[in-house]
């Protein structure tokens, strides 16, 4: 019965952590130096010491990543695995802490799964190795995204500040003016689905991690933590403002019927179905690598906005986090800070990956760079912009991966049967509180 | 239609044509596979299904297929065969004996083992993952090749089939004439019954091959490194690479993978068809 | 279907017959421990634990664990997620199973009339689909059903249709269809093989009688093989219970449509593994084989008595 007493264990500490958290919002960026904060010393002597690691992720990048590092501290020997992409990741971390063995030491976590991971005490508090005084050199939004009452749970890798991808050609052709508004935007989707009905403005079959940010941009906060007090409203103002927006699209049956991610979504986005995109600018790597049938059509804007002023939001971006199971936490940290604060940003970067480091993203060999595929756009300099336009005080869910799982079960409803998206949502909450309620929070709606 | 004598039937054309029909259901999909499978992910996008399209790289795929990821399609191959060999194998093994043991012996328990056993032919698999997941993780064998391999060590239908063929197909005549020689239990089972057996062994083991190649939802919950997948996991996670930021859609090698995939298992079974259709038959025939 | 165990050879009419008398008693538990050792651990343990799991609650985040005795049981009953997806493998069992099984029979007899030409190779053809793995034939078929670029797209085309095989209204049609193209051949190949082996006397007295090709198939071949017709039906009825690979791999195509609880091993594994809800997916999991298991015996019981 070791799983109980460890629960016992995790729940005590978790109390505690919650007890020291009250008061402080999970997303503020910064507050009191928290309790255990110690320094450097021991991650550098473990990094000379040497020893063995298992790291967990499936950025395109990982691989070279481990080499170089490896090259640079031939004593340590780090196991890459791609354990699965995103979810599926998750749910095999989730099993190996529900095991007790098999977790790796560290691991890529997106920033909306990782609150989930620090409540549950299975990641590793960066703050005793001394990480918190990296603060300053990430950009706000990233950090304020790793940061989990006052423990670091993760050193921010990539970030995805939203903008505008449209699809220049199909623009031009039919006379469409790339739009600064959302009703601009909706007016565009019109026009060009009336001009050619093959093509639509995008596509959205029901994304979470989209909603989610389109709310956040949209000036919402859904999610309220307060230790293990949550409460969920999915209809602040902020929230109907992008339904209201939104559901125009999905009613007009102004969305291309296509599923993200899929061979049919690739296809669309090559030859021009799919005629913009509204996402995080992790995006252009995947244009390049996987869409190459939109080389030189596609080029970058900022996000349209309700009011014509420039504000976005965060879509996607993950850290890597050291996981409490590993034997060598000194020698993981090592490796996140050499991955995310050293010599792993470069390889980073150079595979399309978007950074979160300050220095890099005002560097001018990063933000002027003319990408060939964006018909020689400087497509940094849109996107390097978003990412200081990001709307402050954004709070996950302390379960957001369970609620993300369910999207579909609930609000995907209102984009199957072309329903308004508020009562979609209604039943997305409705689900969200009563699990958090049955596995030990305190939920209220509203 | 006319009425033929039985024992002279004709050839009828409208049986054969009305049968090719379904004959192009069968083979339409695996056409696909095969057509697609020879297509670059460029062309996979731009060209119609039915069609060959752009330059034939189907060599190229399969060579891409196995060198991607440092050639882990190859590792996921290799790990299939030792499922399949160790544990379809074991499952034969297991399944010949305790099939022998329950049609020729008579033991105190073995009315127990029967209900038991029965019993177990009705419980789905899967509803026993979940508890098994558990229950492995706290023996530490999650995420080891033990993971699939215990599971798949038994096959109560194979148990059940060599019982049934066991029961007719050994003499007890020639057992007791076994044992009058001086011959134990052991050694009569290894000289005089297997041979016996070999129809029943065959269809059993060609069974359990399919079952443990085929099996997908055991390996996927228990084994989190791709190191110890078998194809069937592996495939689907190269099917969902292509999801999110950072995705690498290989739909291209996704199709050629699953191609290679059947190949085996459709060689083998051409290849042993007389084997264990005879013993398919000789199960039957003792009904 | 699953990975769900397959036995090749139909129910013998008759029980085994009993064993001689042996002299020591004990020895025949040397040819049974070995599978009995490992069946304890693979199949009685777990169904004890999923048993004591389902008296308990855990909550994935704060609190332990607390007994709850009937609790979950009486949670499941009232469960609508649960219901609907039983219901939902219920009408794919009532439609899904009977045209596959008919496939097969007529391919069987087909195969068997001696009428066919090639009679062989159609043999081995329509059996191949069953050397797919359920992975790679929802994959394949997930690719073929895309309603945009995917053939279904062209066939469309051609034919003038609207039919998309990926939306709601036709997409248990479409599973159904994979289901069936994965197991017509090895339902086939059972029925042939037990229709290979009717004794020949039969057809002669049949022929003696005057039938002709349609009665002799009505009563002589049909009630020679109803063992095999009644083990097909209960290993095709537990399969559509256990429907999991193929919806849960087709999610990633249509979220919307197929959802957490699509059928009730998809609801058992998601409680498991993204709501961490393990006490509350043992009991799921548990009362979906015990409805299993009393179905199959019924159809059992039914399907050996009953006359054809």
């Amino acid at each position: 019965m070791s799983r109980f007493r460890t629960r016992a264990k995790a729940a005590a500490a978790i109390a505690l952590a919650a007890a020291l958290a009250v008061g402080c919002s999970s997303g503020g960026t910064s507050s009191a130096p928290a309790a255990a904060t110690g320094n450097q010393d021991s991650v550098d002597a473990a990094l000379k010491a040497g020893g063995e690691i298992t790291y967990w992720s499936w950025t395109p990048s990982a691989k070279d990543q481990v080499a170089a590092f490896q090259k640079e501290y031939p004593n340590v020997k780090v196991n890459y695995v791609n354990a699965g992409t995103n979810k599926e990741e998750y749910t095999k971390l989730q099993n190996a802490i529900k095991a007790g063995s098999g977790a790796p030491d560290v691991a890529q976590i997106e920033y909306y799964a990782l609150p989930q991971f620090a409540l549950t005490d299975s990641l590793a508090d960066l703050n005793q190795f001394g990480f918190g005084s990296f603060e300053k050199d990430y950009s706000a939004s990233t950090w304020a995204q790793v940061k989990n009452g006052n423990g670091i749970y993760g050193l921010p890798q990539d970030s995805g500040p939203m903008a505008l991808f449209y699809n220049k050609e199909v623009f031009d052709k039919n006379g469409i003016a790339v739009p600064k508004t959302w009703d601009e935007y909706i007016a565009a989707a019109k026009k060009l689905h009336a001009a050619d009905p093959t093509k639509y403005i995008t596509s959205d079959t029901g994304d979470p991690g989209f909603v989610l940010s389109m709310i956040w941009q949209a000036g919402g906060h859904p999610f309220t933590v307060d230790g293990r007090n949550v409460k969920v409203n999915l209809a602040d103002a902020g929230t109907k403002k992008w339904t209201a927006m939104w559901d125009q699209l999905i009613q007009g049956k102004q969305l291309a019927p296509v599923k993200e991610w899929s061979d049919d979504w690739f296809r669309a986005l090559g030859d021009g179905t799919i005629s913009s995109l509204v996402t995080g600018a992790w995006m252009p790597g995947n244009f390049i690598s996987s869409v190459t049938g939109g080389s030189g059509k596609w080029a970058v804007a900022p996000m349209p906005t309700y009011d014509g002023k420039p504000v976005t939001a965060e879509n996607g971006g993950s850290a890597q986090s050291v996981v409490k199971q590993s034997k060598n936490p000194a020698l993981a940290a090592a490796f996140v800070r050499w991955l995310n604060h050293a010599g792993g940003v470069q390889p980073f970067i150079k595979s399309g990956g978007f950074p979160s480091t300050t220095a890099d993203l005002t560097s001018p060999a990063f933000v002027d760079q003319a990408v060939p595929y964006f018909g020689g756009q400087k497509i940094n300099q849109v996107l390097t912009q978003a990412s200081k336009d990001v709307a402050k005080g954004w709070t996950y869910l302390p379960y957001q991966t369970y609620a993300n799982s369910i999207f579909s079960d609930t609000a995907g409803k209102a984009y199957l049967n072309a329903t308004p998206l508020d009562a979609g949502l209604a039943a997305w909450q409705q689900a969200i509180v009563d699990y958090g309620n049955q596995q030990g929070f305190t939920v209220s709606a509203g | 239609m006319a009425t033929f004598s039985i024992t002279k039937p004709r050839k009828s054309r409208v049986l054969t044509g009305f049968m090719a029909l379904y004959l192009v259901y069968t083979l339409v999909p695996l056409a696909w596979l095969v057509i697609n499978a020879s297509k670059t992910q460029p062309a996979l996008f731009s060209t119609s299904g039915l069609s060959f399209g752009g330059t034939f790289a189907l060599f190229d795929n399969i060579g891409q297929t196995f060198t991607y990821n440092d050639g882990i399609f190859f590792r996921w191959l290799g790990n299939t065969l030792l499922y399949v060999v160790v544990g379809a194998g074991g499952a034969t093994i297991l399944a010949t004996a305790a099939g022998y043991g329950m049609a020729k012996y008579r033991f105190p328990g073995r009315r127990g083992v029967f209900a038991v056993v029965l019993g177990a032919v009705a419980v789905p698999p899967t509803a026993l993952a979940v508890p098994t997941f558990l229950m492995f993780s706290k023996l530490g064998l999650t995420n080891t090749p033990w993971a699939v391999l215990i599971p798949s060590l038994i096959s109560p239908f194979g148990l059940y089939l060599i019982w049934v063929y066991a029961a007719d197909a050994i003499p007890d005549e020639l057992l007791e004439a076994a044992r009058i020689d001086g011959a134990g239990e052991i050694r009569i089972f290894l000289t005089v019954t297997l041979r016996l057996l070999v129809p029943g062994i065959i269809t059993v083991s060609l069974f359990t091959m399919v079952q443990t190649w085929n099996n997908y939802f055991l390996p996927l919950i228990m084994l989190s490194e791709p190191k110890w997948y078998p194809l069937t996991v592996g495939l689907n996670q190269w099917s969902a690479q292509a999801n999110g930021a950072g995705a690498q859609p290989i739909f291209n090698l996704v199709l050629t993978g699953s191609l290679l995939t059947i190949i085996p298992l459709v060689v083998a079974f051409l290849l042993m068809q007389r084997f264990w259709q005879s013993g398919l038959s000789a199960g039957s025939v003792k009904q | 279907m699953t990975s769900t165990a397959a036995p090749p050879a139909p129910v013998p009419a008759r029980r085994a017959p009993a064993a001689r008398r042996p002299r020591r008693k004990w020895r025949g538990w040397l040819f049974v421990a070995p599978f009995m050792l490992v069946f304890a651990l693979t199949f009685i343990a777990p169904v004890v634990y999923a048993f004591v799991l389902s008296l308990f609650r855990d909550q994935a985040f704060f609190g332990g664990t607390v007994f709850v005795g009937a609790d979950n049981y009486t949670q499941v009953f009232a469960d609508p997620k649960f219901w609907e997806s039983f219901r939902r493998v219920l009408v794919f069992l009532a439609v899904q199973v009977p045209i596959m099984l008919v496939l097969a029979l007529i391919a069987a007899l087909a195969i068997d009339s001696a009428r066919l030409h090639a009679a062989g190779f159609f043999r081995v053809v329509i059996f191949l689909p069953y050397a797919v793995p359920a992975v790679v034939a929802a994959l394949m078929w997930g690719f073929i059903y895309g309603d945009h670029f995917g053939l279904a797209a062209d066939l469309n085309h051609l034919l003038g249709t609207e039919v998309k095989p990926l939306s709601p209204s036709w997409l248990l049609t479409s599973i159904g269809n994979i289901v069936t193209w994965e197991f017509v051949g090895y339902n086939m190949l059972i029925f042939y093989s037990a229709l290979k082996v009717i004794p020949k006397e039969l057809f002669e007295a049949a022929a003696i009688d005057g039938a002709g090709t349609f009665r002799t198939i009505l009563s002589v071949k049909l009630p020679a093989i109803r063992g095999a017709i009644v083990v097909a039906t209960i290993f095709s009825i537990i399969g559509s219970f256990q429907l999991f690979n193929e919806p849960n791999i087709m999610r990633n195509l249509v979220p919307n449509t197929i959802g957490t609880f699509y059928t009730p091993n998809m609801y058992a594994y998601n409680l498991s593994f993204n709501g961490q809800q393990y006490n509350y997916s043992a009991t799921v999991a548990i009362v979906m084989g015990v409805i299993t298991a009393v179905i199959a015996y019924v159809v059992q019981l039914r399907g050996s008595r009953k006359e054809m």
